[in-house]
């Protein structure tokens, strides 16, 4: 049931992930050019700038961890589902950096927010959100909800350790 | 038949436990899974209390007042949260993601911190709490991944990185009480202990 519900978000934000990447995420109007670039389009574009960096985190942040996510959750899944050759600590460690990652994803939305309000300079130079920010949003917020519907418990019910001992572990 | 309220279940991964209540400033660390199950403080009532109205005093401030501003040829714009949330607004498709924005950078930042505040204040000076406070700290506790304020100062940063080669950009006021919000709310959850909080609530 916990298991149904993770998959459904799960192929939901996938689902809205793919118009995030293929529509402009911002459209910059300069003087009397107007760009609109998506995230990929605009990472390699400044890579060509040589702002090498900045495109690399650009991409680690709306490429890399996204996809990581998708499979991390997609893994714990399977991993209850049909047993894993992971420890269930390991599997327990992943689910922890998958939920504290996830909320970190937005930090493109709110970029694109700010910039959005920030360059409003008359003729000079304004920049407009794109249609890719609503859809990443709403992926990055469905991805969310997958992983907070998966139940960690599940992870340990198979579990081949005893319950352990109660210790008080030092801090 | 044992008393429930002398056990304790992990909430990562079940395994259960007698309670044995660690000392202040000791912690109670699941064997199993490692995830911190009891870790009293002395005061952190009081301490939680105060970081929760200074959340909601600077929140409300940095709403108000520009977080960055810019200035290429002459012509300069400043911007505060405010505009930030609504630059969503001029398509309908995109006012349902300007008002997402405003509500996980100011709204449930500060609903959290009221909500803290009116779990945490008859428990501080003994009184029974208030009616409803299991459903508010409840609350609380759900919309704790969904309050973003400190993910927005980075993307503060962020964005004045991207624009820094286009034109002059300062950081405002609201940036700076954006920054020290990143500290108070790492801060108040490292001081928060649920298991003591849910105790003080079934007395």
């Amino acid at each position: 049931m916990s298991l149904q519900r993770v998959w459904a978000w799960w192929i939901v934000a996938l689902i809205c992930y793919i118009p995030a990447n293929t529509y402009p995420m911002l459209s910059t109007r300069m003087l009397m050019s107007t760009d609109e670039g998506t995230i990929v389009g605009g990472a390699l574009e400044l890579a060509q700038h040589g702002d090498y960096a900045v495109a690399i985190i650009i991409i680690v942040a709306s490429v890399f961890i996204p996809i990581g996510k998708f499979m991390a959750v997609a893994a714990l899944a399977l991993g209850v589902q049909h047993g894993s050759r992971m420890s269930a600590l390991r599997r327990q460690q992943l689910y922890e950096v998958v939920e504290y990652i996830g909320r970190w994803s937005m930090i493109d939305v709110f970029v694109v927010a700010i910039l959005s309000s920030l360059v409003q300079l008359g003729a000079l130079a304004s920049i407009k959100p794109g249609t890719a920010s609503l859809f990443f949003a709403l992926s990055v917020i469905f991805t969310m909800l997958s992983a907070q519907s998966f139940d960690s418990r599940m992870i340990w019910d198979k579990s081949p350790d005893p319950t352990p001992e109660p210790a008080k572990a030092p801090a | 038949m044992t008393d429930l309220s002398s056990l304790i279940a992990c909430p990562r991964c079940d395994a259960v436990y007698s309670v044995e209540e660690p000392a202040v400033g000791e912690r109670a660390v699941c064997a199993r899974c490692h995830t911190v199950l009891i870790a009293p403080r002395k005061r952190a009532g009081k301490q939680i209390i105060a970081i929760a109205l200074a959340i909601v005093v600077l929140v409300i401030a940095a709403t108000i007042f520009p977080f960055l501003s810019i200035r290429a040829a002459g012509v300069s714009h400043k911007s505060s949260i405010l505009d930030a949330a609504l630059a969503f607004s001029d398509s309908p498709l995109l006012v349902v993601l300007s008002l997402t924005v405003a509500a996980v950078i100011v709204f449930f930042p500060v609903l959290r911190a009221m909500l803290v505040i009116y779990v945490l204040t008859p428990l501080v000076f003994d009184r029974p709490p208030y009616p409803g406070a299991v459903r508010a700290f409840r609350l609380s506790e759900a919309l704790r991944p969904w309050s973003m304020a400190e993910i927005f100062a980075i993307g503060c940063a962020v964005a004045l990185v991207k624009v820094a080669d286009l034109a002059q950009v300062a950081f405002g006021p609201a940036f700076w009480m954006f920054a020290a919000l990143v500290v108070l709310m790492v801060i108040q959850d490292s001081f928060m202990c649920r298991y003591s909080v849910w105790k003080s609530l079934e007395r």
